[in-house]
């Protein structure tokens, strides 16, 4: 038996020690936004938090969960349901594509800006480089860090048609 | 060439005519309306597949009203990353004078009534093609027959907006605002002419009333269907052509979106399988000793299945556990292509065999042999292209449940008729037995047009008679799966006195789709000789992002910046004096070096690229800057000017270009599959690299809209550029002129 919070509630599973935190999140807690890509901690799809540090949840057994938090991107917003400023920044500068790779790419960026509210381009690539976004988000997942750290302006998502003839 | 005064009225015109505009209630008071392109009213059959909560009203097949004038739009085509979804909504809303903020988006069901049946004329007919008026309808008639036994509920080709967007959701819209005029009119006994419609709400000034759409929803539905609805003039358009937020992305960032690979079934027990196919495909699994894997815990069934193994299990981690404890051996493979050298030898050996004018011919226009003999300078070049393939970060997977003559399937698929016909003919069940639920999926990218990964499910399903889903590895998914094919492509180019190509000889080994890949008609060159010297695949084929475009954009932008070189001319310039009948692609390529300032020396160690493709309709060029002081390639910038006759959505269409670019880079740079010993050698994105956020270059993308009535597609489009762009960037900066992608194992 493995005990821990998750998105601060209190569970326990009985699982093989070995499991990754991955499928016993997906699988037996019914959590299906922390993603499998890869199972081999070479995409960051699977991103959750371990006490608050972003780890490879595909990678992780859930035997080193014992006794911590896991948040996963269900637990991103608040109590009320109200979206992170990197959620919002999320929608307002209409990252996804086909989505698949956000989850671990949101929960990679909050851990970014925690421990670096005003991070620098380099510091956003190298605590980004980890996750792969197979649509090529990129350009876009980098200006809504920024945004998210109030460090550049949210496009906002209703523009006027600027091109409109 | 800005040709917006125009409303795309004949087109319109034409459709409805050979349409059948249906409408019902359903049950609750639901109102549907439905632009059939087929005779007789959907809407009693389709109600029921489409019905949500109570209140609702079904105006036509493609939308529909709640209590709260919530107005959904049913949309055929899958979503996968693309937008199409919210974009066909966006462009219904638009006609109907729908507030964006009341709108929603449906996936319609997986039913013969929903195929695209003008993308059904684009992919056999060509988009040009239109029938005389009178036979129009059966004509139309006979693409949905087409379209039905084809099973033509597809998602590619970048074809959604400019065919179902702009002849079926857009005439859906149309015709149910004028039916809920019509509705209101008659109420209020004011002339339909008087009443104005805006932000869900119809009004009336002289009288001061107005009222919500709900409030018509079920009158409107006994209005006769307007035959022609009139559509909205550019200067019209309120959200087409504007940055309406996607629909989608709210779910894709709190985790509540579902994908294929979430699918549960409410009351069951989900059960997992691990499945590895054999290495070299054609061969069969010969012997397997699973004894081992048997003991191990929360093993269900191991299946061999001849030309894979699985494993259910009460977890997939513990399914996949055991099924890596499982040896097997495997018969001889008959091909006789071993590694990636045999392939290309294979190639090789039939382009020489074509040599000048041999293959089977694609283009042949002016004397070729005559202008190479008059050349003033002759250039020749071999290029070659690697397999690829397309690993969308959600690996194949799909859901089955087959029991008491009936099959459940959930799966993300770009063809989910198709997938219901295979699972039925695999089954021996009817098509109607078969039902199939297709969640958005974590990336297409084409992977997602094929069924094989859904017909092995299915057979697993078939096996175990409980709920079960199937989830590839992401080593199944890069190894055995189907293929971007390699490709080699022999050129030869005469260049007159003055620096003019005037001769073009080229043969290469694959053509696939779509037919014009291969060719840059909007270059004035004089004299062609296209050729294609078909060659085997070792590895099975499936259309990838922009399929031919991939392979045939880098081959041909490459050989045109060799023959600027050889002219002794700017690359810019030497392309633009050949875009004298092209003026779309003049102001393009023009646009596009203005952004870059193209004119201007980059700084040292750097080097300027350039590329102009057409592709699904939309012109692209791209410049990538490149800075080699590294000593190895670092994409620095990217500049990207598209006509897409007009963006529908602007931000959306950047957002696929940039998505494009860095597909495209990522295939250039990093993009091999290689064989030995008959298998694929990669794996995972370890050595099936990926291009990451510290290599993802800045990214500017312009839009030109060059013609309204014609529209181009977006999502591969921004694709095939990159790739020459990168290249000639490499020599601009380096003088070592790339002739084999990928990119930077060279200069390893």
């Amino acid at each position: 038996m493995v005990k821990f919070t998750i998105n601060g509630e209190p569970a326990s599973v009985e699982a093989d020690p070995a499991m990754p935190i991955l499928w016993v999140v997906r699988e037996r807690l019914g959590l299906t936004g922390t993603k499998f890509g890869c199972g081999m901690a070479l995409c960051g799809a699977c991103t959750v938090h371990l006490d608050g540090q972003p780890v490879r949840s595909c990678s992780t057994p859930i035997a080193e969960a014992e006794g911590k938090a896991i948040t996963t991107i269900e637990g991103v917003a608040g109590p009320e349901g109200e979206l992170s400023k990197v959620q919002q920044a999320w929608i307002s500068e209409q990252v996804p594509q086909c989505g698949y790779c956000q989850s671990g790419q949101i929960m990679a960026a909050t851990a970014l800006l925690r421990d670096n509210p005003s991070p620098s381009d380099a510091q956003i690539d190298a605590a980004m480089a980890g996750n792969i976004c197979r649509c090529g988000t990129y350009v876009r997942i980098r200006r809504a860090i920024k945004v998210a750290a109030g460090l550049e302006p949210a496009k906002g998502v209703a523009q006027s048609a600027e091109v409109k003839a | 060439m800005n040709d917006m005064a125009k409303p795309p009225r004949s087109r319109a015109a034409k459709w409805t005519r050979r349409g059948f505009i249906g409408a019902g209630v359903l049950a609750g008071g639901a109102l549907l309306i439905g632009v059939g392109v087929r005779p007789g009213n959907p809407v009693d059959k389709l109600g029921p597949k489409v019905a949500g909560g109570e209140g609702e009203q079904l105006i036509n097949s493609w939308l529909k009203f709640d209590a709260d004038n919530v107005v959904t739009a049913i949309v055929p085509h899958c979503e996968m990353g693309q937008g199409a979804h919210s974009v066909l909504a966006q462009m219904l809303a638009d006609e109907l004078d729908a507030d964006w903020s009341l709108v929603k988006v449906m996936q319609a069901p997986t039913d013969g009534s929903y195929v695209v049946t003008d993308t059904i004329r684009m992919f056999i007919a060509g988009g040009t093609v239109d029938a005389p008026d009178w036979l129009e309808p059966t004509w139309n008639g006979l693409f949905t027959k087409i379209g039905q036994l084809a099973d033509g509920l597809i998602t590619g080709g970048s074809s959604s907006i400019r065919t179902t967007g702009q002849h079926t959701m857009r005439i859906a819209g149309a015709a149910a605002r004028q039916m809920l005029v019509g509705a209101a009119a008659k109420e209020w006994g004011v002339p339909a002419g008087e009443i104005v419609t805006a932000n869900s709400t119809l009004s009336h000034k002289a009288s001061g009333k107005s009222a919500p759409y709900a409030q018509f929803a079920a009158a409107a539905a006994e209005q006769d269907m307007p035959q022609t609805p009139k559509l909205k003039a550019p200067k019209d358009y309120r959200l087409m052509g504007t940055d309406a937020p996607r629909t989608d992305i709210p779910a894709k960032v709190d985790g509540s979106a579902q994908f294929g690979i979430d699918a549960t079934i409410p009351g069951q027990t989900m059960t997992y399988a691990a499945v590895r196919r054999v290495p070299v495909p054609g061969t069969r699994v010969a012997k397997m000793d699973a004894s081992a894997a048997k003991a191990m815990p929360g093993v269900l069934q191991i299946l061999n299945m001849g030309d894979f193994t699985a494993v259910v299990g009460d977890s997939y981690w513990q399914a996949q556990q055991a099924l890596n404890a499982i040896t097997a051996e495997y018969t001889k493979p008959e091909s006789p292509i071993r590694s990636s050298q045999d392939q290309f030898a294979a190639f090789a050996a039939a382009l020489d065999e074509a040599g000048e004018t041999g293959g089977k011919e694609v283009i042949g226009q002016g004397d070729v042999p005559a202008a190479m003999q008059s050349a003033a300078k002759k250039i020749s070049a071999d290029y070659q292209a690697p397999y690829l393939a397309h690993a969308p970060l959600e690996p194949m997977n799909a859901t089955v449940w087959v029991r008491d003559g009936k099959c459940e399937i959930w799966t993300g698929t770009q063809v989910p008729l198709m997938a219901r016909s295979a699972a039925a003919k695999a089954l021996g069940l009817s098509a109607d037995d078969v039902t199939v639920h297709h969640p958005i999926m974590g990336g297409g990218f084409g992977r997602r047009l094929e069924t094989d990964y859904v017909l092995m499910a299915v057979r697993i399903g078939q096996a175990t008679g409980y709920p079960v889903k199937m989830i590839w590895s992401r080593e199944e998914d890069t190894q055995k799966g189907l293929f971007r094919p390699a490709d080699m492509s022999r050129f030869a180019g005469g260049l007159d006195a003055q620096g003019r190509l005037v001769a073009w000889n080229n043969v290469f080994t694959q053509r696939h789709d779509p037919a014009e890949a291969c060719d840059c008609a909007f270059y004035d060159i004089p004299n062609k000789s296209i050729r294609v010297a078909e060659a085997d695949l070792h590895l099975p084929f499936a259309a990838f992002r922009s399929v031919d475009h991939s392979q045939q954009a880098f081959f041909i932008e490459s050989f045109i910046d060799e023959a600027a070189h050889a002219a002794g001319r700017d690359p810019l310039e030497f392309r633009l004096a050949m875009l004298g009948n092209s003026p779309r692609h003049k102001a393009v390529l023009e646009k596009v070096a203005a952004m870059a300032n193209w004119s201007t020396k980059p700084a040292a160690g750097r080097g300027r690229g350039l590329a102009l493709t057409e592709s699904f309709g939309s012109i692209v060029a791209e410049v990538v800057e490149v800075d080699m002081t590294g000593g190895k390639p670092k994409v620095t910038n990217v500049w990207c000017a598209a006509d897409p006759g007009f963006a529908m959505n602007p931000d959306g269409f950047r957002n696929q270009m940039e998505g494009g670019i860095v597909f495209g880079l990522t295939a250039a740079l990093y993009g091999e599959i290689s064989l030995k010993d008959g298998a694929v050698e990669q794996g995972n994105f370890h050595d099936y690299q990926m291009l990451r956020m510290n290599e993802c270059p800045a990214i500017a993308v312009e839009i030109i809209n060059g013609n309204h009535e014609k529209l181009g597609g977006a999502g591969e489009p921004g694709l095939p550029p990159a790739a020459p762009a990168l290249a000639n960037a490499v020599f601009a900066a380096s003088g070592k002129r790339i002739r084999a992608l990928p990119i930077a194992k060279q200069f390893a």
